[in-house]
This record gives structure tokens, C-alpha cells and sequence, in this order.
């Protein structure tokens, strides 16, 4: 097992250092692309193979111990990783997208000259990654959740030659700080109150943190600001209200990131989290406040990214939205389902961004030929980021484009019709975005049915104001089938928009690009039946039996529900619904998807009418379409709340104070002295005699002082 | 272990005598080789320290690899040096950070290299001296012999404002040390006259078990502790910092924020938390206070510059007060993270003033908007500025991480500083310290090379990446295994701790103006912690 | 002889010495003045010598004799270096440490 767990760790940092390194010092390495790749690649597929390998042959949760990190006092953190249910579902998906995701790159990312340091970067987030899902403490966690961090930094600003990619990466980077900053205060409550009530030597380890006894220390408000505390580091993370404002930006990073990055892999890591910690949370009486924010966040992400024209941005916007469905789910102590949504998610998701990727490539090569033939005008930037120097702006605003602004490959008004060019990638992005609509018995379907179930069961049995985040929770479904049904339409049906669409072509991609999307697309389609709802059977999901546990084998995930866990949870054990009304439900989820998308294809001719419509759908719904376009105004008020007080009052009031005050203050105390001393000089007047007067007087005064007195 | 008397004193004076005998060296290149082997001798022969230290064993047993000669006959002053876990590692940092100094001004300094390279060799003797005393005596005059060497070498070799930073500087210190240099004397007195029969004493053990009233405990507190808050620097005595570091030549800042700032922090622990328990517990929380303050101003403050090297040098401002922090928590675990955390931040601001200084020798500013783009033109100045920006903003995985993590669970278990929102409050410094440095680097190496000067600038030589590579080699050492690091000073602190506290129950429980006598009875059944044995069943 | 015929000189050439070295301008004059003081302390160790029939105070007059030689030397050499400079031996014009 030792060796094992190093087979799956030690493969992506010794990679990425070795590419990175080499790719550093010696320009000849980096042009070998096949290896460089490869190396990458393997050193992902090896840790899935192993994985698998672990999976199938699963016997029981085990705890493996390297060497000691942290050590002082009461405190002592081991490098230890914990293989166990959850642990080993989320590495499968980790490195099973990831080995995909590498593939892909391999074709997405050549010839760009950064293609070494893109590839160490996302060996990197892979190791990073690992740590995060196999900790088996809470430190270690935070050491592969700030290592993401990193690596989302350094791969969101990957085109640096672009400020606005950097500023992202910054943002991506600070905010999630934020996060980080309330997850260590709840690593230092929980150190406290463990340590205070047991003694001896802690590290934070789940193992004791989830021992019966610990948990009771965390039953009352203390467990309560515990999660709290959680739940905002895990809103950085997995971009939720009030710290989802860095996700959008991130997309400013090379399409496979996004896909891996931030929609796949990490930003699922808060849900992790959240059910990792799952028999706490549940106890802490501060479940509502996460169901209200995964809700919350689902339907405001969903407004946006029906507004939104870069297909990237609604991808985005959708994965925010996922993340609140999520959310919810955790929210009602459905962790299980959650971690379902995630694994689905993670396979439309990705096939999702994948196939985005695809088309922004091919669009980038409809986009040099334009150039090429100098029907727009070519431009130095980075890579697809075009410069938007105002001189070029107002030449750009008489280009034949659908709208006004310069030639963007990821704008979903320049494209049209690409289904004839590029067909693999347009059906797998049918059936992702069929299986992220909830189309029946597509993955999304279950996994989504099965989150607006548990919230109605909870609903029903444990308090009432749920039913009101299940009726957000079905029209952000609705929402959902809208917006991603208008996104397959604008980019693969109708007729091409872009200029010259008579002679200028796009093409498929690479194999190396649509295998990846083959198979994620057959997984979106099939990974589903994993959580066959209970009305197939007493234990026809398999994810609810392989995490929370069956007959009395007891998983790693709690569930308010489960009569397993009615020794933590602390909400009633019946199932209030029966089946015939979950059936309807059922029939209630497959309803709206069909009419989300139904309504969508009306609405769009079928792909006929294109941005028209949505100017059509501004005029009708200026009301909510505009706000909703500028995503509700989050950025602006951080800009002029935070950011602007952070920088106006370092730049206009701490730096002035510091020059002016403290160290006036001290220039001032210098100033006293030279003044004094200035006064004091006149003393000195130079004469000889002047001092000679004074000795002769001071003599005289010592020789009165003593025969008088 | 082998038992080398001689050794420690031989690493403390070797740089001396190179002094010496670089200032008697006709050729610059003579000069820098025979600088660059005196330092290399020092590194070497400094690791036999760490062979020779047996982490087990406690300070009160004795310091290790000691030396102890009378100095003054009729005074007890003494020539008394050793080692312990408080400052092993902090000598280490020194040497180590000797050839990498020399390396880095190998081409940067330009003129009077003789005096240059005997000054910071005299200055690396001083530093070493100062964390080598026992002797509180010989602890001031080493501590004001790093004073010369590095006025001279900011007021000679600095940039346009030289003279003005050095004497700011020189007064600024003095004036911290002159008072301090009263306590001693003060202190000296009256130990003599309680513990030594009626001799001036400034041994160390003899001050330790010196359980002095509460009056005299807070005078001298008051003393020592303002010397050391100016040196490390404490908010708000801190302004003399930028204009030093700023003015400094890249050696200089290298050895003023890698070792010459730990001299206050270390002070504190050595000498005023054990020396004066009673009045460090008491006043433990405005300290902790201003500590705090310090983290977030040094930030907000950092983040308004236009001059890379002064964001830098308030960026110290910023760690140094985790680390004042962590040495008032009287918490096992914040104090090791204090000491943990000085050689961090020695290594990770070292490096980014190296960073800078080549930078500097490169294109002959300072200013942050002078540059932008450059990680194009410089990929692996690139990395190793990033390398050193994260370690320094604390990511885990990198040493910076390590002690503030352990300053900052420690304090809030901590019995004198453990306020929740004052901790809260520090712990927003990791988001600040992202915000600024990441400004930094967003300024100057990102984006497109928009001065035509950047488009030219030549990336690191050999010499260069061989400097630095041991620097990031050390930070990911400390992120990753620090372990072998801590348990060298886990002994130390702990029966440091311990005394600390029995000799605040003595007085405590004294009368107004009685003097007890504690003597040194460190507990010596403590033991390293064992290992927990790997928990079979970790699942459920 | 009464011994205060010998103080009551001493204390006069003592006070003319004083005014002298306060009142006059010229260094030269200066330097007579402080020798008259010197001298005028002379007098009193070997009338109080004389006295106490004690040796003590002659010895010391020489070598009082032999350091006021001695400072008239050195005296007189930066005398001359600064007429020299300066042009002038009034201590009114020689104020280069006035502060």
C-alpha cells in the first residue's frame, strides 16, 4: 500500500520538476513536445492505473504514514493519506480526467512556446490535487488546497504577456486567500477545542477529528463557527456566493485549464471538503446556511450565463451554478449526492470546456486566415486574447463582425454552424449539454434529480423553508436547459457568422483532442446509472452504498437520512416520501428539462435566429437580462468596496501615515534636538577667554561652596 | 559526541581574521576569492556545530561546544559562548548566508572592495557573536559591533541617499542600545548583589535564576525590550528600516534583513522573556498588539510602493511582527514557529533582496513601473523571484508556511496573547501578503516588455543561479521536512518555557520586594515527544 | 619670616595672572600671564615648603617649571602657525570653534 500511494503521488512532482526544470534551462528540451507530453501524460496515467487498481481491489479504509512535517508541542502532522471510499472516487476522477485532459493538451497546446511550463504547471496541479483528496489531515489537506491555488495562479495567468490574464490570475489567487484565511481559522479552532478537552498530541488527522467522542466536542456552537468558517474557506474554492467572482476571470487561462482546473477537478475540492467533515457539518446546525448558499449561487449564476456571449463565460457561469446544486445537496446532508454531482459533473463539465476548446481552436485558425487574407486586422497579443488598444478598437468597430470590437475566437456571434465542420466535437457537445440540461437517463438527470429529491425529502422532514430552495433549485434546472441549449445552438447550428464564411473553413480537431471528448461524452452519458434513485431498489445506487454504506458497513460520507448514521445526524430517520411521489418528481425533473430545452430550440428557430434573438430576449426581459449581464453588479461593488478601500487606503492614507506621522514623528523628535542643540550653540561663542571667565567662575563658585557651606 | 571546545569560538573569529587579512590584499580579485573562502571555511566548519549539537540535551545542562574564560577579574564577566536550540540554527542561517553575500557582491560592488569585503567579513564575527553569547556583556559588544561594519557599508556603497539612511540608522539603534547597555549594567548590580554575592555578574545562568521584584522586572523590561523592539523592527519603530534597506547595497540588505533583524527577535527570547517572565507575561498583549498592527500596516503600507526594494523591506516589517508574536505566546508551539519562522525569513527575504539587487545590477532602478514584461526577457530570474514570492507569502510546501502556521495556532492556544480576534486579525496578513507581492510581480515581470531598456536585459549567469539555488533548495527543505529543524530547538524552547514559568510562580508568589532564587531546575524527565504509534484503524 | 607676606604676594601675582589671561587680547600676552600664574603657585609651594621644612613642594615646583617650559614650547610653536594662517595673535579673531 506504501508503495502504492507513492506510485500515485511521487509520478506528477517529479515530472512536473523534470520538465520544469529542463524546460528552464535548456530551450532545446522544450521543443520536444512528444516528450515532454508524453512524460506528462504518463505521469498521470500511471497514478489512474493505480488508482484503478486500488479501487477494484478495495478492502477497507487504510491509513498510510510517510514522515513527520510539523512538529512542536502538542501539535505533530504527519504526511499521511488516508485511501478510503471517498478518497479513492475522487482520485479516479482526478486522474482519469486529468489523463484525458493531458491528452488533449497534448494537441490543444502545441506550438506555443510555453508548452513546457504548461505542462509542469498542470503536472504540478495534479500533484497538488492528489494531496488534497488522499490527506488524512486537515494540514496537509490546506497544502494541496493552496497548491492548487498555485497552480490555478500560474495557469490562469499562463499568456502573462497579457496584463488582463495576470490580473485574473492575481485575483484568483487573492480571493481564494480569503477562503484560505477562514479555513485556517477553523483548523485553529479545531485545534483548540481538541486539544483542550484531550490533551496529548493532535495533528489535526480526520481520524481523530471524526471519532465520536471528538465530535461531540463540535456539537454546539463551536462546531457551528467550525463550518462556517469551512464553508467560506470552500466558497473560495469552489467559487460560491460571496467568493465566486474569480472564476468567470479565470478563464482567461488555456482551455484545458478550464476544463481540469476549474470546472472538473478543483474548484469541486470545497465539496470535498465539506463532505470529508460530513459527520461534523451535519451536527453543526449551520446546514441551512450552506443549502441557502448553494441555492442562492445556482440561480444567480444560471441569470448570468444565459446573457453571456463568450462561450467560455457561460461555461463558467454554468459550473458556478453547478457548484451551487452542490451545495445544496450538501446543504441538506446529501453529501453523497453532491459528490455525485460532482463526478457527472466532472464528465459533461470537461467534455464541455473540451469541446469549447476545440471549436476556439479551430476558430483561431478561421481567425489567422482572415488576417491572412486582411479582412481584420492582425494583432501581436498573447494567444486568442486580442490587444484592445483604443486605435485598433475604433478601426475594428467597421469589421464585418455581428457586433462591435475586435475578431474574439471564443465569441459565440462569430460562430454558427460549425456542426458541418467539426461534427465530433459538435455531437459530444450535444450530449453534454443534453446531459447538463437533465435530459432523461443522461448522467445529469439522475445526479440533479436525485439533489432536487433529497432537498424536497428534507423539505418534508426536517423543516419546511427547504421547500422554498426546491422551487429555486427547479427553476435553476429550467434555467440551466435554457442556457446551455442556447450556447449548443449559437456555436454548432444555423449558418456561419463569422466574415468570408463562404471560403473560410474551420477543421476538426486532432485526435489527440477528440478522443478525449469521445470518452468523456460516453462517460456524460452513461455515468448516471451509478446513483439509480431508490425507487429502482433498496441499494440501486451504487454511490450511496459505496460512500455512505450499506447493511452496517458504515462509509465515510454522513447522510441526515440514513438510518446508518442516526447516531450523527441529528434530524428524524423516516423517508416521509414514498414512491409514488418520488416517481413524479422524477417525471417533474425529465419534464423540465425537456421544456428548458424545447424552449430554447423555439426560441432560437433551431439555431436560425441568432444573437438577434438574444437582443429580442434583452427588449423582453430588460428587467432582470441587464443586471443579470453584468453578473448582478458583484464585480463592481468589490471594486468599490474592497479593492478600492484596500489600494486607496494603503496609497492615501497608511503610506502618507507612515511618511507623515510615524516617521515625521521620529523626524520630528531630530528636529528637536538640532533645534535645542541650535539654541545651545550660541554658548560656544569661540573666545578663549569666554571659557577661561567660565573656569575661573566656576572655581571660584566650587572653593565658596566650600569654605561657606 | 565529539566534544570540540575550541570550534565554536574558531567559526565565531574566523571571519575576523579574514577581515584581517582581506584588508592587507592588493588585488580586487584576491580580495573577493579570499572572502569567498573565508566565509566557504566558516559554512563548513559551522556545520560541524550541528554534528557536534545532541538536540537532547537541554540549555540548563549546558550550552554545548561552550567556551567559558574570565574576562575582567574582578567583575564576573565572562567570554562565554555555546550553543543551543535557540540559536544553532540562526548561526547556520549566518554562515550560510556569509558566501552567498560575497557571491552577490561579486560584481555589484564597484569601489573600495578591500573595505568592503573586511567589513562584512568583521560583521559576520559580529553577528555570529551575538548569537553565540551567554554572557549578556559579551552579547552588547557584539551586538554594537555589527553596528560599524554596517553603517560603513550603507554609508559608502549605498545608493543616492547613503549617508542619510546610515545615520538614521545609527541613531536609531543607538539609541535602543545605549539604553540596554544601562539595563546591563543596572541588571549586572543587582544579580550581583541577589545571586553572586555581591559581584557584578552578567552570566546568562546566573541572570535566569535571578527572580527579581515586579518594579525592577518591568524598568528592565522596559530597557531591553525597547532596544530589541527597534532592531527587529516593531511597529512603530520601524521607519529606519526601508530607508536602510533601501539605501543598502544588495549584501548589505541581504545580511540586514536575514540575520541582523533576527538579533531583536532573538534578544527577546533569550534574554528578556526568560530574564523578565513576570513582566513579559504581563505586557505580552500591547506587545502582541503592536505586533499585529505591524503585520497589517507593514502590509497595507508595502502594498503603496512604487520602489520594489522598499515593498520589500516593509514586507519584513510585516513577518517580523509574526514572529514577535509568536515569541511573547509562551506556547511551545508559536515560539518554535518564531524561531522557525527567522530563518525562513531569512532565507525567502534574502533571496528576494538578492533577486532585486540583480535586477538592480542590471538595469539601475528600483522602481517597479520601470519594469513590466520582463519574465519574457528573464525566465529564470522569473523563477526564482516567483519561487521566493510564494515561499515568502507563506504557500504550503514552502518554508514560509511552516512558521507562520505554527506562530499563529500557537498564539491561539497561547495563555498571554490567545485572543481570538487578535489572532483573526494577524492571520489576515497571508491575504495581504499575497496582495502585495503579487502586485509586485504583476508590475514588474508581467504584461508586454513596454521599456525598450527591458527588451536586453541578460537573464541570471552560473554564479547567479548558483547563489540562489541553495536559498531555494533550504525553502523547500523547510517547507517539506522541517521536522529535522525543529526537533533541533523542540528541547530548548521547551525548558525555556518551563523556567520561565517557574520563576514567574517564585516571584508571583513573593513578597512586593523580595528577590528569589530559581535555581535552574529545568525538568529534566522531559523528553522529546514520542511518536504516536501509526493508529492501525484510522477509518472508524 | 610670617608665612602670609609669602600668600599674600602669590595671591596678588596669582590675580593679576587671572586678569591678565582674561582681560588681555594678545595670545603672547596671554601666555605671560598664565606663566605669572604658574609662577605665582611656585612661590606658595616653596614658601609652604619652607615652612613645613618639608621637600615635597620644591620638587614639585620643577616639575612645573619643566611642564610650563614645556607648554610655553608647544604654546609658542602654535602661536606662530597660527599668525602664520591667520595674520593675527588676537584671540578675538581666532573663533574657529565658535559654535
Amino acid at each position: 500500500m506504501e508503495l502504492l500511494v507513492r506510485l500515485i503521488l511521487l509520478p506528477p512532482i517529479l515530472v512536473a520538476a523534470f520538465n520544469g526544470m529542463m524546460g528552464l534551462f535548456s530551450p532545446a528540451y522544450r521543443k520536444q513536445e512528444w516528450l515532454l507530453g508524453g512524460l506528462a501524460l504518463a505521469a498521470v496515467a500511471v497514478p489512474f492505473a493505480v488508482t484503478c487498481m486500488l479501487f477494484f481491489g478495495f478492502e477497507g479504509a487504510e491509513v498510510v504514514r510517510y514522515f513527520t512535517w510539523l512538529q512542536a508541542g502538542d501539535l505533530r502532522v504527519d504526511f499521511a493519506y488516508r485511501i478510503d471510499e471517498l478518497s479513492l472516487l475522487m482520485t479516479m476522477i482526478v486522474t482519469g480526467v486529468g489523463s484525458l485532459i493531458h491528452l488533449y493538451s497534448i494537441g490543444y497546446m502545441h506550438g506555443d512556446s510555453g508548452y513546457w511550463r504548461f505542462f509542469a504547471y498542470l503536472n504540478l496541479f495534479i500533484f497538488a490535487m492528489l494531496n488534497l483528496v488522499l490527506a488524512e489531515s486537515l494540514p496537509v489537506l490546506f497544502l494541496g488546497w493552496e497548491g492548487v491555488g498555485l497552480c490555478s495562479y500560474l495557469l490562469i495567468g499562463f499568456w502573462y504577456t497579457d496584463l488582463k490574464n495576470s490580473a485574473a490570475a492575481n485575483k484568483a489567487f487573492i480571493v481564494n486567500r480569503v477562503g484560505d484565511f477562514a479555513f485556517l481559522l477553523a483548523m485553529f479552532i479545531i485545534f483548540k477545542t481538541v486539544v483542550d478537552a484531550q490533551g496529548g498530541v493532535f495533528g489535526l488527522d480526520f481520524a481523530t477529528i471524526l471519532r465520536p467522542e471528538t465530535l461531540a466536542l463540535f456539537a454546539g456552537p463551536t462546531g457551528f463557527w467550525v463550518t462556517v468558517l469551512l464553508l467560506i474557506g470552500a466558497t473560495g474554492k469552489s467559487a460560491q456566493i460571496p467568493l465566486f467572482v474569480w472564476l468567470p476571470d479565470a478563464m482567461a487561462g488555456p482551455t484545458p485549464v478550464s476544463a481540469l482546473i476549474h470546472a472538473a477537478t478543483m474548484v469541486t475540492s470545497g465539496l470535498y471538503l465539506l463532505a470529508r467533515l460530513s459527520p461534523l457539518v451535519l451536527n453543526s446546525g449551520a446546514l441551512w446556511i450552506i443549502a441557502t448558499v448553494g441555492a442562492v449561487t445556482a440561480i444567480m449564476a444560471a441569470t448570468v450565463a444565459i446573457t453571456q456571449n463568450d462561450i467560455k463565460k457561460v461555461l463558467a457561469y454554468s459550473t458556478v451554478s453547478q457548484l451551487g446544486y452542490m451545495f445544496l445537496a450538501a446543504g441538506v446532508g446529501a453529501f453523497f449526492v453532491a459528490i455525485f454531482h460532482v463526478m457527472t459533473h466532472a464528465f459533461f463539465k470537461a467534455c464541455l470546456f473540451l469541446g469549447s476548446g476545440s471549436v476556439i481552436h479551430s476558430m483561431h485558425h478561421v481567425e489567422h486566415e482572415l488576417e491572412h487574407k486582411g479582412l481584420i486586422p492582425s494583432h501581436h497579443g498573447g494567444h486568442g486574447t486580442p490587444h484592445d488598444s483604443e486605435a485598433e478598437q475604433n478601426t475594428l468597430r467597421h469589421s464585418p463582425l455581428p457586433y462591435d470590437g475586435p475578431f474574439d475566437a471564443q465569441d459565440m456571434r462569430t460562430m454558427g454552424g460549425l456542426r458541418k465542420f467539426m461534427p465530433f466535437t459538435a455531437i459530444t457537445f450535444g450530449i453534454s449539454t443534453l446531459a447538463i440540461a437533465g435530459f432523461p437517463l443522461l448522467s445529469g438527470f439522475f445526479s440533479k434529480d436525485e439533489i432536487l429529491f433529497r432537498v424536497f425529502e428534507f423539505g418534508q422532514s426536517a423543516h419546511i423553508g427547504y421547500m422554498a430552495l426546491w422551487v429555486v433549485g427547479l427553476i435553476t434546472a429550467v434555467l440551466t436547459a435554457i442556457y446551455m441549449t442556447r450556447a449548443y445552438l449559437l456555436t454548432f447550428e444555423g449558418s456561419p457568422r463569422w466574415p468570408d464564411a463562404m471560403d473560410t473553413h474551420p477543421h476538426e480537431s486532432p485526435w489527440t483532442m477528440t478522443v478525449p471528448l469521445v470518452v468523456l461524452a460516453i462517460l456524460a452519458t452513461v455515468g448516471g446509472f451509478l446513483g439509480l434513485p431508490a425507487v429502482f431498489g433498496e441499494n440501486a445506487s451504487w454511490i450511496h452504498g459505496w460512500l455512505v454504506g450499506h447493511g452496517d458497513h458504515l462509509g465515510p460520507v454522513a447522510d441526515s437520512l440514513d438510518p446508518l448514521w442516526s447516531a450523527v445526524s441529528p434530524y428524524e430517520l423516516e423517508h416521509h416520501v414514498s414512491h409514488g411521489v418520488e416517481w413524479a418528481l422524477l417525471g417533474l425533473g425529465a419534464a423540465i428539462a425537456l421544456v428548458g430545452i424545447g424552449a430554447a430550440v423555439f426560441f432560437f428557430r433551431f439555431g436560425k435566429r441568432g444573437p438577434e434573438a438574444d437582443r429580442k430576449a434583452r427588449k423582453v426581459f430588460g428587467l432582470f437580462y441587464t443586471p443579470a449581464s453584468h453578473v448582478w453588479g458583484w464585480d463592481q461593488f468589490y471594486n468599490a468596496t474592497f479593492v478600492k478601500g484596500t489600494v486607496e487606503g494603503a496609497r492615501k492614507v497608511f503610506a502618507p501615515f507612515d511618511k507623515n506621522v510615524v516617521d515625521g514623528g521620529v523626524m520630528g523628535l531630530a528636529g528637536l534636538v538640532r533645534g535645542a542643540a541650535g539654541r545651545l550653540r550660541g554658548l560656544q561663542t569661540g573666545v578663549v577667554q569666554t571659557y577661561a571667565l567660565a573656569i575661573v567662575v566656576g572655581v571660584v563658585a566650587v572653593v565658596a561652596l566650600v569654605l561657606f557651606v | 559526541m565529539a566534544d570540540l571546545p575550541g570550534l565554536l569560538s574558531l567559526v565565531i573569529f574566523l571571519p575576523a581574521v579574514g577581515a584581517l587579512l582581506v584588508a592587507f590584499l592588493k588585488s580586487v580579485d584576491a580580495v573577493r576569492w579570499a572572502s569567498l573562502a573565508v566565509t566557504g571555511a566558516t559554512f563548513v566548519l559551522s556545520l560541524g556545530l550541528w554534528l557536534g549539537f545532541d538536540p537532547a540535551v537541554s540549555t540548563a545542562e549546558a550550552p554545548q561546544l561552550a567556551t567559558r574564560l574570565p574576562w575582567f577579574g574582578s567583575v564576573d564577566i565572562s567570554y562565554f559562548v555555546g550553543i543551543d536550540g535557540l540559536n544553532l540554527l540562526l548561526i547556520l542561517l549566518t554562515t550560510l548566508l556569509g558566501p552567498i553575500i560575497v557571491l552577490s557582491s561579486w560584481t555589484y560592488i564597484g569601489k573600495a572592495h578591500r573595505g568592503y569585503y573586511a567589513l562584512m567579513l568583521l560583521l559576520e564575527t559580529g553577528v555570529l557573536g551575538v548569537f553565540a553569547a551567554f554572557d549578556v556583556f559579551l552579547f552588547y559588544i557584539f551586538f554594537e559591533l555589527t553596528l560599524i561594519p554596517m553603517v560603513f557599508i550603507i554609508g559608502i556603497w549605498g545608493g543616492e541617499d547613503r549617508v542619510y539612511a546610515a545615520i538614521k540608522f545609527v541613531i536609531y539603534t543607538l539609541v535602543g542600545s545605549l539604553l540596554m547597555l544601562v539595563g546591563v549594567l543596572w541588571l549586572g548590580f543587582e544579580a550581583g548583589d541577589a545571586v553572586n554575592g555581591g559581584v557584578f555578574t552578567t552570566d546568562w545562568y546566573k541572570l535566569v535564576q535571578f527572580g527579581m521584584p515586579l518594579g525592577l522586572q518591568y524598568a528592565m523590561f522596559g530597557l531591553f525590550a525597547l532596544a530589541f523592539a527597534i532592531k527587529v523592527p516593531l511597529f512603530p519603530l520601524h521607519t529606519w528600516l526601508p530607508d536602510a534597506h533601501t539605501q543598502a547595497p544588495t549584501g548589505g540588505s541581504v545580511v540586514l534583513a536575514g540575520v541582523l533583524l533576527k538579533m531583536g527577535t532573538y534578544g527577546l527570547l533569550r534574554f528578556v522573556v526568560p530574564f523578565f517572565p513576570n513582566a513579559s507575561a504581563e505586557l505580552a498583549m500591547p506587545i502582541a498588539i503592536l505586533a499585529v498592527v505591524g503585520i497589517v500596516y507593514g502590509a497595507l503600507v508595502a502594498f503603496a510602493q512604487t520602489d520594489v526594494k522598499k515593498l520589500v523591506a516593509y514586507s519584513s516589517v510585516s513577518h517580523l511582527g509574526f514572529v514577535v508574536l509568536g515569541v511573547f505566546a509562551f506556547d511551545t508551539i508559536a515560539v518554535q514557529g518564531s524561531l522557525i519562522q527567522m530563518v525562513n525569513h531569512g532565507l525567502s527575504t534574502g533571496a528576494l533582496f538578492l533577486i532585486i539587487g540583480m535586477m538592480y545590477e542590471r538595469r539601475h532602478t528600483r522602481a517597479m513601473a520601470d519594469y513590466g514584461g520582463i519574465a519574457k526577457t528573464v525566465p529564470v530570474l522569473t523563477f526564482f523571484m516567483l519561487f521566493s514570492v510564494f515561499a515568502s507569502a507563506g504557500l504550503p510546501g514552502l518554508n514560509g508556511f511552516v512558521g507562520e502556521f505554527m506562530i499563529l495556532i500557537g498564539s491561539w492556544n497561547s495563555p498571554t496573547v490567545g485572543n481570538p480576534l487578535l489572532v483573526a486579525v494577524a492571520t489576515t496578513g497571508v491575504i495581504f501578503a499575497a496582495v502585495y507581492l503579487l502586485w509586485m510581480v504583476y508590475r514588474t515581470f508581467f504584461g508586454e516588455v513596454t521599456n525598450e531598456a527591458n527588451t536586453t536585459m541578460k537573464d541570471l549567469n552560473g554564479r547567479e543561479i548558483g547563489l540562489l539555488v541553495p536559498l531555494a533548495a533550504l525553502m523547500l527543505l523547510l517547507g517539506f521536512w522541517p521536522s529535522p529543524f525543529l526537533a533541533q530547538s523542540e528541547r530548548a524552547v521547551r525548558s525555556l518555557l518551563e523556567t520561565s514559568e517557574l520563576k514567574a510562580a517564585a516571584v508571583e508568589s513573593a513578597a512586593a520586594d523580595e528577590v528569589v532564587v530559581v535555581p535552574v531546575a529545568w525538568p529534566d524527565e522531559v523528553a522529546l515527544t514520542p511518536p504516536p504509534a501509526p493508529a492501525p484503524d484510522a477509518a472508524h | 619670616m610670617d608665612l602670609t607676606w609669602y600668600l599674600s604676594l602669590s595671591a596678588v601675582l596669582f590675580t593679576i595672572g587671572v586678569l591678565g589671561v582674561l582681560l588681555r587680547r594678545n595670545v603672547i600676552v596671554v601666555f605671560l600671564s598664565i606663566e605669572l600664574m604658574l609662577n605665582a603657585v611656585n612661590l606658595t609651594l616653596v614658601a609652604f615648603s619652607q615652612a613645613f621644612g618639608d621637600v615635597d613642594g620644591q620638587i614639585l615646583v620643577f616639575f612645573v617649571m619643566s611642564v610650563a617650559a614645556a607648554e610655553a614650547a608647544v604654546g609658542l610653536a602654535i602661536v606662530i602657525a597660527m599668525f602664520r594662517n591667520k595674520l593675527t595673535i588676537n584671540v578675538d579673531e581666532l573663533r574657529l570653534f565658535r559654535g
